[in-house]
């Protein structure tokens, strides 16, 4: 991908994700959200890891969002509108980002992994989501098998609790 | 009192809805069919297939005024139609007839005579009241115009529509 | 670079502009048409090319082929009004979300094999029916925003309505196609079509290889290798997820057993009630355009995409008057399985009555994602014991 592209998707990215915080309307600040999510999904997608960025836009953006929506649509939005800026924790939250944004230099500039090159994905005669299913079956199987059982659990366990609600 | 009505029981296949949503299929593809071979019956297409020769004698149409087989005018301006009409469709404007006229114990003319057919809702009802058997409910149903203007029937308009009506009851003709 | 960059557009314009537009005008036409006939009437027979007003003495029907033009002027001509109440962003935004979702879904399907050797899919990603699900899922944003905006309760009570519907459908979506991935071995909807071919369509659970049309013969050996009764075993599963996936799809696009988001005698009009003109037009058409790309995802993933039995896949010189023409046949073939798929659509919604909320809440959650999750463990008993 060229690098204008890049840097168009980042801009969108930045821009909204600066948006949610900003919004005043919580429904602008969630679809502010769902736009961030759309640009780093694109930006994946340059790294050609099209199986990460699809699955960003089908479960963030296709339904963590849209269930967020859904309950902010439920909420008396009124309220929100009423509170005024709090502004020591205005500054505080200044101070965080500031820390935030110091560690994460530090991280990255010492971090040896972050300077080397890899060879770009698509070149190979299969596609990012072989290597995906490669990594996670080989590699990392047990993890996986425990997080899939521990899913598996918890969503038999909401169905059960739902039903008894229901009753 | 509260009751409770008992739900039926359904069996296997009435759970799973299949069935039942295969035969509905059936049945709604089986009308499709029909209908694109032609044999279902449907609506009369109207501009195409007219039912003018099917009209039954006592059908409604438009209200017309008619003249009797010597040309007289038969419409005395007595405005009982006038009265009658339940949407006030009817405006009369009576004149007298002169003196020396045949006719003159007549007394009345209709000067003007006028039914807005956007009011006119073809209830017969002037055609009912009328002493003189003058206006009369024809078949003509495609009452249509661009204005509202053109949708009110004047005099020459009613008695073209109305035209010659023969062998009627003359109520009163021995006193003409 | 730029050679592939207006290949590529030729092909995005090309499917939209010239298949799948007029495709979605004249499913409205074919809607209104057999809606018709299965009610025992004959539906918009009349308007076609208005002769009379250059002077001539009649117009030509046409089978009221004209009607959706006449629809669609109707609309544009129509006021734009915007109620007072809205949120005017979100209100303007809505209709626009409404539509895209469906038509960046169909940039993965393969509706053709190639044209002068360029294969007929604007995007070959690996990600294939991912994305499908993918954009499509972004599709409630229009429905959702369309009721919140409105800010009046029928819209709002459709929106709420579609985005509990849609999420819940989507799990039994993407559940249900999880065998076909476990069968062809990738995501690709190219390969997939590939698979299809080399063994069968899936939703058929025989398939006879050896015989051709063209050019003509018999290959009995192949016949015989071609039966395997382990496959026809493994139909089974497959025909499950068609079913759980077709369903599922019905409510993705809120068509009718499922149109709870819209129900007309409930709602008034749904997410849609405050939208008049263009903006309407965009919401109706963006059902429409869904109904489409869902069809096309079900023949690509179960129909074959563009497979014609017994008629050659490829030829050696695709640059021939034969080579375009065989091209043309496969893309008239995806799209004539569509279309079939488009009649069943519009068959069912006039044959069922409308679902209550919690009996579709109810299948959803209780019905089909169990269905497609033991259907995923039964494909995972078989599939080892099936020859590739
Ligand atoms: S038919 Fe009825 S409505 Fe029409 S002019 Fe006569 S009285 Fe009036
Ligand atoms: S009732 Fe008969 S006679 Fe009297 S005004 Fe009406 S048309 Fe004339």
């Amino acid at each position: 991908m060229s690098p204008i592209l890049f840097w168009i998707f980042v801009a969108v990215m930045l821009f909204f994700g600066g948006m949610v915080v900003l919004n005043r309307s919580p429904v602008g600040s969630a679809l502010s959200l769902v736009v961030s999510f759309l640009a780093l999904a694109a930006l994946y997608v340059s790294l050609d890891a099209y199986f990460i960025g699809v699955i960003q836009i089908l479960v963030y953006a296709g339904a963590v969002m849209v269930l967020f929506l859904f309950i902010i649509m439920l909420l008396d939005l009124r309220a929100e509108s009423r509170r005024r800026v709090n502004f020591p924790a205005v500054c505080g939250g200044f101070v965080v980002i500031i820390l935030f944004i110091k560690v994460l230099s530090e991280v990255c500039y010492s971090f040896e992994g972050g300077n080397a090159k890899f060879p770009p994905i698509s070149q190979g005669p299969q596609g990012d989501v072989w290597h995906v299913g490669m990594i996670l079956f080989q590699q990392y199987n047990v993890p996986l098998q425990v997080v899939g059982t521990l899913i598996l659990v918890a969503s038999i366990g909401v169905v059960i609790l739902s039903k008894r609600v229901l009753k | 009192m509260a009751y409770t009505i008992s739900r039926p029981k359904l069996n296997f296949a009435e759970k799973v809805y299949l069935p039942a949503i295969i035969t509905g299929l059936g049945i709604t593809i089986r009308h499709f069919i029909n209908i694109v071979t032609g044999k279902t019956k449907v609506t009369m297409q109207y501009p195409e297939e007219k039912w003018d020769k099917k009209l039954p004698p006592y059908y409604r149409g438009a209200p017309t005024l008619v003249k009797d087989e010597y040309g007289r005018e038969r419409c005395v301006a007595c405005q009982l139609c006038e009265f009658i009409c339940p949407p006030r469709a009817i405006t009369i404007h009576a004149g007298e007839i002169p003196e020396k006229d045949r006719w003159r114990k007549v007394e009345k003319f209709p000067k003007e005579f006028e039914i807005d057919m956007i009011r006119c809702i073809y209830c017969g009802l002037c055609e009912e009241v009328c002493p003189e058997q003058a206006i009369f409910l024809r078949k003509d149903y495609a009452i249509t115009g661009l204005t509202r203007q053109e949708m009110v029937h004047n005099k020459e308009k009613l008695y073209e529509l109305g035209g010659v009506m023969t062998g009627l009851v003359y109520k009163w003709n021995d006193k003409k | 670079m730029i050679i592939t960059i207006v290949v590529s557009l030729a092909k995005a314009i090309g499917l939209i502009f010239l298949i799948i537009l007029p495709m979605v005008s004249y499913t409205v036409y074919a809607e209104r048409r057999v809606s018709a006939m299965i009610q025992d009437r004959i539906g918009p027979n009349r308007v076609g090319i208005p002769l009379t007003l250059f002077g001539f003495p009649k117009d030509i029907p046409f089978y009221g082929l004209v009607q959706p033009i006449a629809d669609a002027v109707k609309l544009l001509l129509k006021e734009d009004f915007t109620p007072a109440h809205v949120n005017k962003l979100y209100y303007w935004l809505a209709p626009a979300c409404a539509m895209a979702p469906s038509m960046m879904a169909l940039a993965v399907i393969p509706f053709g094999s190639q044209l002068w050797g360029e294969p007929m899919v604007v995007a070959n990603v690996d990600v294939g029916v991912l994305w499908v699900f993918a954009v499509s899922s972004l599709g409630v944003y229009g429905i959702v925003l369309a009721g919140w905006s409105s800010n009046s309760k029928y819209p709002f009570l459709g929106g709420i309505r579609s985005s509990s519907q849609m999420i819940s459908y989507e799990l039994s979506l993407a559940l249900s196609v999880i065998p076909i991935f476990m069968v062809c071995g990738t995501l690709n909807l190219p390969d997939i079509v590939k698979y299809q071919i080399d063994h069968g369509w899936l939703i058929s659970p025989i398939w006879i290889k050896g015989i051709s049309l063209f050019p003509p013969g018999i290959n009995f050996q192949e016949i015989w290798r071609s039966i395997d009764i382990l496959k026809i075993i493994l139909w089974i599963p497959l025909f499950i997820s068609f079913i759980v996936f077709v369903i599922s799809m019905f409510a993705e696009t809120n068509r009718l057993p499922f149109d709870l988001p819209e129900a007309e005698t409930e709602l008034v009009g749904g997410y849609h009630t405050e939208y008049s003109s263009m903006k309407f037009a965009l919401f109706f058409l963006g059902e429409y355009a869904a109904m489409i790309a869902g069809a096309a995802v079900i023949v690509t993933l179960f129909f074959g995409a563009w497979h014609v039995p017994f008629l050659p896949t490829t030829l050696h010189n695709p640059y021939t008057v034969w080579g375009v023409l065989l091209g043309l046949i496969h893309i008239t073939a995806f799209f004539v399985k569509v279309a079939l798929l488009l009649f069943f659509f519009i068959w069912v919604r006039w044959t069922l009555p409308r679902f209550r909320y919690d009996q579709l809440m109810r299948l959803g959650w209780y019905f089909f994602i169990e269905i497609a999750l033991v259907n995923v463990f039964i494909v995972a008993i078989i599939l080892p014991f099936v020859p590739k």
